[in-house]
C-alpha cells in the first residue's frame, strides 16, 4: 500500500480549496424525508465549506442564481450540488460555473434523491446519516478535482452511412441536401432494403414502392452520395473526423453504367434459382435484377449459382449482351474511404418461425409468413397480386393471422416488434378489399395500434372490413394430408371457450429480428449492442440515435423495432446528429480521457491490448494515448502497474480521497 | 456480535449500467436498506484491485462492484476485466484473513433497478451474518 500513501502526500493544492454546498428540498422529494436543516449544519462543519445553503429547487433559475452570486463574491473554487442524480443537472450546473469563469468539472453532486431519499423513505434517521456520508464523500472528490480542458478536434464533411434501406436513404438525403459527402453502402446489390418489398404501408395505405422508388431514384443521382452497393464495410480504424474506412466490393460481372436493363442476359440464363426478393416464391436467374426499380438500375451475375466463371462454362449472356455490359473478369475489390461520421443503419431480419414446432411453418404448405403474404398481395409479386393457397394455386376462402410470431415470448424475444398488430391489420383489409366475401380472423394477444392514425385505422378494419380480431394465442395447427386444408385451434380468452376454425392459409404475424451483419457491424465500429441484440443508443430517451462512440450513430430497426414512420424519424435524426457534428468543422471531446506520464511508464505493454478501442500504442517503449480515440473507462489506469496512467475525472487521488473519506466517519 | 450490527459497504458503480441501476431503483421508489456508500466510476473496469483492498482496510464490512451484463459494456469489455480482477483477488483475501463473501461482484443493467434493491439486500444481509470486518483498528464495530 505504501505507493498509494506516497500518492495522498504527494497530493499539494497551490490554492486552498473553497467549497459551497447547496442542498436542494426537491420540494419535498427530499425535504420531505430529511431534515435537510440539518444535513445543512453538519455540512458547514466540514473543512473547506466556505458557503451552506438549501433551497426548494437547486435547479430553477433562482437556485442556480444562488451559486452565481457565491461564485463572485465568496470566490468559491468548488461547487458541490446536493440533489438528484448527476446523470439529470450535472449539465445545468456545470454550466452555472462556466458561466462565472469556474472550470464546470470543479463541480460535483451528491446524489441525495434517486439514491437516498427515494429509496429509503421509511428510515429517515438512517437516510440522513447517508446524507451526510453522501456530502462529505462528495467533498472529498470535489477537493482533488482538476480544471479540465475539453480538446478540439478538426472535422472534415464526409459521411458513411452503412445500409440502402428507407433508413439510409433518408439519412442521406438529409446530409447530401446540407452539403455533406455521402458514401452510401449496400451490400445488396440495390439499394431500397425491407420497404421495398412491401405493397401497401400502413396507415395511409400508400403503395410502398410509389413513396420509396423516387427516393431512391434522387439518392442514386444525387452529386453528393457516392452509392457503393453489393459491398460490405470490413474495417473502420480511428475516430470522429478521421474514420479510415475499408468497404469490400464484390464484383457484379456487370458494368453499372454500360448496362442497359434490357434483360436479355437474363432470358437466355439457363440457371434458376430462388428469388430472395420475393421470398422464394418465385425463381430469379443466375444474371438478374432484383426488382425492376433496383437503383443501381443494372443486372448483377451472381456467381455462386452462376454455371461456372473460372473456367467459363456457359457464356450465354455475354453473347447476347449489345452493349457489352457483361465481363467475367472483375474480382473482388477494396475501396478505401475517409471520413467524418458513421451512421449505422443496416436494418433487420424477419423472424424465422421455422424454430416453432407448434406452427408447422415450412411442413405445411399453406403455413405462410406475412411477408411472403405481401409478396403475393403486391401486383409485381410472384402471383401478380392473386392471393393463392400454395398447395393447390386455389383461391383461399378463409385466412388466418396469428399474431406475436417470435415475439412477446419468453422463450424467443420478449420484446414487441411493433409493427404486426399494424401490418395484419393492414393485410387483412387488402384481402378483404379484393375478395369482400373472404373470412379474415387474427388471433393477438393484445391489439398495439399506438402509432397516429392507428387506433382509426384498426377500427375501421373491424368495423367496416368486418376482419374478427379474436383474443388468443393459437394453441395447434393440423392438417389434412388430402387436402391441405388447416385446423386451427385456440381459445378465446375473451370468451372464455376454445374456437376451432378451418382454413385455407395460416399467416404468421413474424416480428423483427435483428440484422446477420450486426454483431459483424459491432465488432467493426465497436459499439454495443444489447441484451436484445439490436444496437444499443446511448440514452433511450435523450440520445436515442448516438452511439457510445463520439460520431457514430444509429438508426432504424438497426436499434429495436420500429415501423417506416419512426425509422424515418430516427434517420432523419442521425443525419441531424452528423451535421450537428460536421458543420462547424470542429468538434470538442470530453476530457475525460487517460494520458500518461511519461516518466513513469516503464514500457510493459499491458495496457496496449486491455484498451476496448486500441487507443494506447507503444512508442519508443512509452504508451501513448490517443486522446481523441479514448473513451476514458479507466480500464488501463487500474492495471498499469506504474501508476503511471491517469484517468482524467476519476483519478486514483480522486478515488482514494472518496474511499478514505467513506470510512472516515 | 452486539445485535446492531449494521453492516457498512462501500460500492463501486459504474455509470452506466450499475450507478444508472441504482437510479432506477430510486425512480421506481424501490425501498433497499441504506448501508452503501456509492462511488461512481465510468466503468467497473476502472476498479484498481487497490480501491477494494483500500475500502477493506480502512474497516469497510463489505465492498460492491457493480457493472454492466457482459456483452453490454459501454466499454465492450471492461466489465469481463473487473470479473478477472475481482476472482484474483478474492482468492488472495482469505490468505489476508477476510472472507471472500465480503466482496461482490455483480452485473446489473440500467434497467435492473429492481435487482440492484434486491442485490444490496442481499448483500447487506450476507455481510451482516459475517459480522463486523476484523481487520485490526476497524471502528465500525458498535
Amino acid at each position: 500500500m505504501s505507493t498509494l500513501e506516497n500518492f495522498w502526500r504527494k497530493s499539494d493544492l497551490t490554492s486552498e480549496p473553497k467549497m459551497g454546498v447547496y442542498i436542494c428540498h426537491c420540494g419535498t422529494n427530499i425535504a420531505g424525508v430529511i431534515d435537510v436543516e440539518a444535513l445543512r449544519a453538519y455540512t458547514e462543519s466540514l473543512p473547506n465549506v466556505v458557503v451552506a445553503k438549501t433551497y426548494t429547487y437547486m435547479c430553477s433559475e433562482p437556485g442556480q442564481q444562488l451559486i452565481r452570486k457565491d461564485i463572485r463574491e465568496k470566490k468559491l473554487n468548488r461547487v458541490i450540488v446536493a440533489a438528484c442524480t448527476p446523470s439529470l443537472h450535472e449539465p445545468t450546473f456545470r454550466k452555472v460555473l462556466e458561466e462565472e469563469s469556474l472550470s464546470p468539472y470543479l463541480f460535483e453532486m451528491a446524489n441525495i434523491r434517486e439514491q437516498n431519499t427515494w429509496v429509503h423513505m421509511q428510515t429517515p434517521k438512517e437516510a440522513l446519516e447517508l446524507a451526510k456520508d453522501q456530502v462529505r464523500i462528495a467533498l472529498a472528490r470535489a477537493e482533488k478535482l482538476e480544471e479540465l480542458h475539453p480538446k478540439e478536434v478538426k472535422i472534415g464533411r464526409n459521411a458513411l452511412i452503412i445500409g440502402g434501406g428507407i433508413a439510409g436513404i433518408s439519412s442521406a438525403l438529409d446530409l447530401a441536401n446540407a452539403g455533406f459527402n455521402v458514401y452510401l453502402v449496400e451490400k445488396s446489390p440495390t439499394i431500397g432494403g425491407r420497404m421495398a418489398q412491401l405493397d401497401k404501408t400502413f396507415p395511409t395505405m400508400d403503395c410502398s414502392s410509389c413513396i420509396l422508388t423516387p427516393k431512391m431514384v434522387e439518392a442514386g443521382r444525387h452529386p453528393n452520395i457516392k452509392l457503393i452497393t453489393y459491398a460490405e464495410v470490413k474495417d473502420v480504424q480511428g475516430y470522429v473526423g478521421n474514420f479510415k474506412v475499408k468497404v469490400l466490393k464484390k464484383p457484379r460481372y456487370v458494368d453499372e453504367k454500360k448496362c442497359t436493363g434490357c434483360d436479355e442476359c437474363s432470358k437466355v440464363c439457363p440457371v434458376e434459382v430462388p428469388d430472395e426478393f420475393n421470398v422464394g416464391l418465385s425463381w430469379r436467374k443466375a444474371i438478374y435484377i432484383p426488382f425492376p426499380q433496383a437503383v443501381p438500375p443494372a443486372y448483377v451475375l451472381d456467381d455462386k449459382n452462376c454455371l461456372g466463371l473460372t473456367p467459363l462454362a456457359c457464356a450465354k449472356c455475354k453473347e447476347v449482351c449489345d452493349p457489352e455490359a457483361i465481363s467475367y473478369d472483375q474480382y473482388p475489390t477494396e475501396i478505401n474511404l475517409e471520413v467524418d461520421t458513421i451512421i449505422v443503419a443496416s436494418g433487420y431480419e424477419p423472424y424465422n418461425p421455422i424454430v416453432d414446432e407448434e406452427y408447422n411453418y415450412g411442413v405445411y404448405q399453406n403455413v405462410l409468413t406475412a411477408l411472403e403474404m405481401e409478396r403475393m398481395l403486391n401486383a409485381a409479386g410472384p402471383t401478380s397480386g392473386r392471393v393463392v393457397r400454395p398447395s393447390d394455386l386455389k383461391e383461399p376462402k378463409r385466412i388466418v393471422y396469428v399474431q406475436c410470431v417470435g415475439s412477446r415470448n419468453e422463450r424467443r424475444n420478449v420484446y414487441c416488434s411493433r409493427i404486426c398488430c399494424m401490418y395484419a391489420a393492414k393485410q387483412a383489409r387488402q384481402l378483404k378489399e379484393k375478395h369482400p366475401d373472404m373470412e379474415v380472423y387474427v388471433f393477438y394477444i393484445d391489439v398495439r395500434a399506438f402509432g397516429k392514425g392507428f387506433e382509426e385505422f384498426y377500427e375501421k378494419t373491424c368495423r367496416e372490413y368486418g376482419v374478427q380480431f379474436i383474443r388468443g394465442r393459437i394453441a395447434e395447427i393440423y392438417e389434412d394430408p388430402e387436402t391441405k386444408n388447416l385446423t386451427v385451434k385456440a381459445e378465446d380468452t375473451l370468451l372464455g371457450r376454445p374456437v376451432e376454425l378451418d382454413v385455407d392459409i395460416v399467416v404468421l404475424s413474424v416480428g423483427i429480428v435483428p440484422g446477420q451483419d450486426t454483431k459483424e457491424i459491432q465488432n467493426v465500429l465497436k459499439i454495443p449492442v444489447g441484451a436484445d441484440g439490436f444496437f444499443l443508443e446511448a440514452h433511450p430517451k435523450l440520445r436515442p440515435v448516438d452511439t457510445t462512440v463520439d460520431g457514430i450513430f444509429v438508426c432504424g430497426t438497426s436499434a429495436g423495432p420500429k415501423d417506416i414512420p419512426d425509422t424515418v424519424s430516427q434517420a432523419r435524426a442521425a443525419a441531424s446528429g452528423a451535421t450537428a457534428l460536421m458543420a462547424t468543422g470542429k468538434y470538442v471531446i470530453q476530457p475525460y480521457f487517460a494520458s500518461v506520464d511519461e516518466p513513469l511508464c516503464g514500457g510493459c505493454g499491458i495496457c496496449v491490448p486491455l484498451c476496448p478501442f486500441n487507443a494506447i500504442t507503444l512508442e519508443e517503449k512509452v504508451a501513448k494515448i490517443n486522446e481523441a480515440v479514448c473513451k476514458g473507462c479507466g480500464v488501463c489506469t487500474a492495471a498499469c502497474p506504474a501508476t503511471a496512467i491517469k484517468a482524467n475525472h476519476f483519478t486514483d487521488e480522486q478515488i482514494f480521497s472518496q474511499i478514505e473519506s467513506a470510512l472516515s466517519r | 456480535m452486539p445485535e446492531t450490527f449494521e453492516p457498512y459497504i462501500v460500492g463501486f458503480l459504474c455509470n452506466w449500467c450499475g450507478y444508472a441501476g441504482a437510479d432506477l431503483a430510486g425512480t421506481s421508489r424501490i425501498q433497499y436498506p441504506p448501508n452503501v456508500r456509492a462511488i461512481r466510476l465510468m466503468c467497473s473496469g476502472r476498479v484498481d484491485p487497490t480501491f477494494i483492498l483500500t475500502a477493506l482496510k480502512r474497516g469497510a464490512d463489505g465492498v460492491l462492484v457493480v457493472g454492466c451484463h457482459p456483452g453490454d459494456c459501454h466499454y465492450i469489455s471492461g466489465n469481463l476485466r473487473t470479473e478477472r480482477r475481482v476472482a484474483l483477488l478474492k482468492r488472495m483475501l482469505s490468505d489476508l484473513g477476510l472472507d471472500d463473501r465480503r466482496v461482490r461482484l455483480e452485473w446489473i443493467s440500467a434497467s435492473e433497478g429492481e435487482r440492484f434493491a434486491a442485490v444490496v439486500k442481499e448483500f447487506v444481509e450476507e455481510v451482516r451474518a459475517l459480522g463486523p470486518n476484523p481487520i485490526e483498528g476497524n471502528t465500525n464495530e458498535t
